[in-house]
């Protein structure tokens, strides 16, 4: 396999660095990922960074606990900032989810090779992110344990939700969102099961990986049926993760507040959504490597590529803070105007311009070959860019209603505590929901590493 | 087990390339046997049309899912805004209709993705807690590293001492018979 292979150490080895380490055959690539899960011992690194990430979920729990007796005014909102950090933490997350949806699905259509090694880790950040996303909107409803209100449902009170509204779209999209990614994941999963129910030495784990395979046998009817599904859940997810952030933006723009009401709200929000998400999946990718052993499989090309869409979305992200602006003086509207004033000399401005350094300059490292190579760099960039993500998020719920139409109804907005623990207890749910999967499930495809492995060998033949 | 011999499912043999196993089915088929089938770790390309399977009908599935999603998702706004609950907003129009398209589009997407995934289950006949093919000695390689076939007992054709020499003939490894219980 290795025969074709160009030396490790000529000078434009990028352009031909392989999606997959030289040498490696069906069975070693089953080894390599299988192991991870069956027969390596959980390292104490496994167990201190477990212990930590669970000690600040715990800290989410104590939060919505709190939030249960005393009620939403534990955080800072208050008229006039009636959505503050819930919403804001909401869009962030579910913007972080796209990437595991481009990856696995808009990538599998456009028949990328390279996304084999991190689909399936993309997919379970997906989930998980959209488990934390979730949590907000609910939370933030004050009496959470009514949240099935929002789903039609024939109800003794003899009405239904308001289809007209952004809101219950959102809850249609993220709950569709939701179900079509599990749904997906699952799938992807179903041969890798079969391979660590065949694999696994001990009866529990044999049941347990056996039950979820449901029986699958790899015969070559199942794989075609497999392959059309898997096909045709991609060629459905590709439209949906584009809508869901749409939807989410239509929160907005279908409102008349300043700052909000624009047009160019959906396909900058997407491409916002993309971007924090490559961030995250190199968040995710870099410790996961390293920690593993999984440099053969998550080669550089992989960060590399990785580099090069965060640094596309982000100048898509720029384009659209440029026409925002531009937009908001050539209206000549004198409310937009004066929103555009707010953000650059108002009581945020801070944020406004942290945020421009953190999505739009600092990102443009990432021109550089030697930074995009760079696995340190690459790592502070992407916290970098998921911050600023954030603070983008932040800027447009405040900005916009600490300082609509009528001075009057003006205010200001900062968060309490209770805010940040809801915050930062997620981040800690999120990080043990990633230590637990890497534990339990295979975080590559061994499947399609495999096929990998065929296509690789008959090009080097 | 101990009062009547188990019934024989079918022979099984084993292949190294996915290469070989295309082969091998091309030439089984040939042959003239009709109940047959591979195994292998993961999709192998050629097989199908080596097999000479037909198309499967998970796509016609997913079709009439998507369509029962988005009329439904759409009837069902309607029938709650026009005919349940008609709501008189200063003269605005009842069937709002744009307005119904974000929730329609989910719903589509959500029938559809849930009759591929759930009608490749039922077609594959999944989940099914046992198979006689599990019975077979090293089948638990189909899943790692090596390619099965297996010529079932069922077939017209199918004899035993016959049908495995044929196999041993197509170079096949470690030929053995399957059994079904």
């Amino acid at each position: 396999m290795s025969a074709g292979e160009p030396p490790i150490n000529s000078p434009d080895i990028t352009r031909l660095t392989p999606v997959l380490g030289p040498g490696h055959t069906y069975a070693s690539v089953t080894d390599k990922i299988s192991a991870i899960v069956l027969t390596r011992p959980t390292s104490l690194g496994w167990y201190i960074g477990f212990l930590i990430a669970f000690s600040i979920f715990g800290v989410l729990n104590i939060a919505i606990g709190w939030l249960m007796i005393k009620g939403v005014g534990i955080w800072g909102i208050n008229i006039p900032i009636g959505w503050g950090f819930a919403i804001v933490n909401f869009v962030w997350w579910i913007g972080i989810g796209h990437a595991g949806t481009l990856i696995s699905a808009i990538l599998f259509l456009l028949n990328q090779k390279w996304r084999t090694s991190i689909n399936r880790f993309a997919e379970a950040m997906t989930l998980f992110a959209v488990a934390c996303a979730g949590l907000f909107p609910i939370l933030h409803m004050g009496r959470p344990w009514y949240a099935f209100w929002m789903f039609p449902y024939p109800s003794v009170m003899g009405i239904w939700p308001q289809f007209r509204s952004p809101l219950i779209w959102d809850v249609f999209a993220v709950s569709t969102y939701g179900t079509v990614s599990l749904l997906f994941w699952f799938v992807g999963l179903i041969p890798d099961l079969a391979t660590l129910r065949d694999r696994s030495t001990s009866k529990a784990k044999q049941i347990i990986y056996g039950m979820l395979a449901m029986g699958w046998r790899g015969s070559a009817r199942h794989w075609q049926r497999y392959q059309s599904a898997y096909l045709l859940l991609a060629g459905l997810a590709t439209p949906l993760v584009l809508s869901v952030h749409t939807v989410v933006s239509f929160d907005f723009a279908i409102a008349i507040v300043p700052g909000w009401h624009t047009t160019i709200f959906p396909p900058y929000f997407v491409a916002g959504a993309i971007y924090s998400g490559f961030a995250m999946v190199l968040s995710i990718a870099i410790p996961l490597r390293k920690a593993y052993g999984l440099e053969d499989f998550i080669t550089m090309r992989h960060l590399d590529n990785m580099a090069k869409v965060m640094l596309a979305t982000g100048l898509i992200v720029a384009y659209g803070y440029f026409f925002e602006f531009f937009m908001s003086l050539y209206s000549g509207n004198k409310f937009d105007v004066f929103l555009v004033q707010q953000r650059l000399h108002g009581p945020y401005s801070r944020f406004y311009f942290a945020l421009i350094l953190c999505n739009i300059l600092l990102p443009q490292l990432m021109w550089f070959h030697k930074m995009r190579t760079n696995v340190a760099v690459l790592f502070v960039m992407s916290i970098v860019v998921n911050v600023g993500m954030w603070l983008e998020r932040f800027v447009i719920v405040v900005i916009s209603l600490t300082r609509d139409f009528v001075p009057s109804a003006w205010g200001r907005y900062s968060p309490t505590v209770w805010d940040w623990a809801t915050l930062i207890g997620t981040l800690g749910m999120f990080v043990m929901l990633i230590f637990l999967f890497v534990r339990v499930l295979p975080a590559i495809s061994i499947a399609e590493m495999r096929e990998l492995v065929s296509e690789t060998s008959e090009e080097h033949k | 087990m101990i009062e009547h011999r188990s019934h024989v499912y079918g022979v099984i043999g084993e292949f190294e390339k996915p290469e070989q196993l295309v082969h091998a089915a091309g030439k089984i088929r040939e042959a003239g046997y009709r109940y047959f089938e591979a195994y292998s770790p993961f999709p192998v390309e050629g097989l199908p049309e080596a097999m000479a399977m037909r198309r499967n009908d998970v796509p016609l599935i997913t079709l009439l899912g998507g369509l029962a999603g988005g009329l439904g998702g759409f009837g069902f706004q309607y029938w709650v805004n026009v005919v349940s609950y008609p709501l008189n907003i200063g003269g605005r129009p009842l069937n709002s209709w744009p307005a119904f398209i974000p929730v329609t589009f989910e719903l589509t997407i959500l029938a559809a993705s849930l009759s591929a995934v759930f009608g490749m289950l039922a077609l594959n006949g999944l989940p099914q807690p046992h198979h006689p093919i599990f019975n077979a000695h090293r089948f638990t390689h189909a899943s790692t590293d090596r390619f099965f076939v297996c010529i079932q007992a069922r077939d017209k054709k199918f004899h035993l001492a016959d049908t495995a020499r044929f196999l041993q003939g197509l170079a096949a490894h470690h030929v053995s018979e399957v059994h079904d219980d």
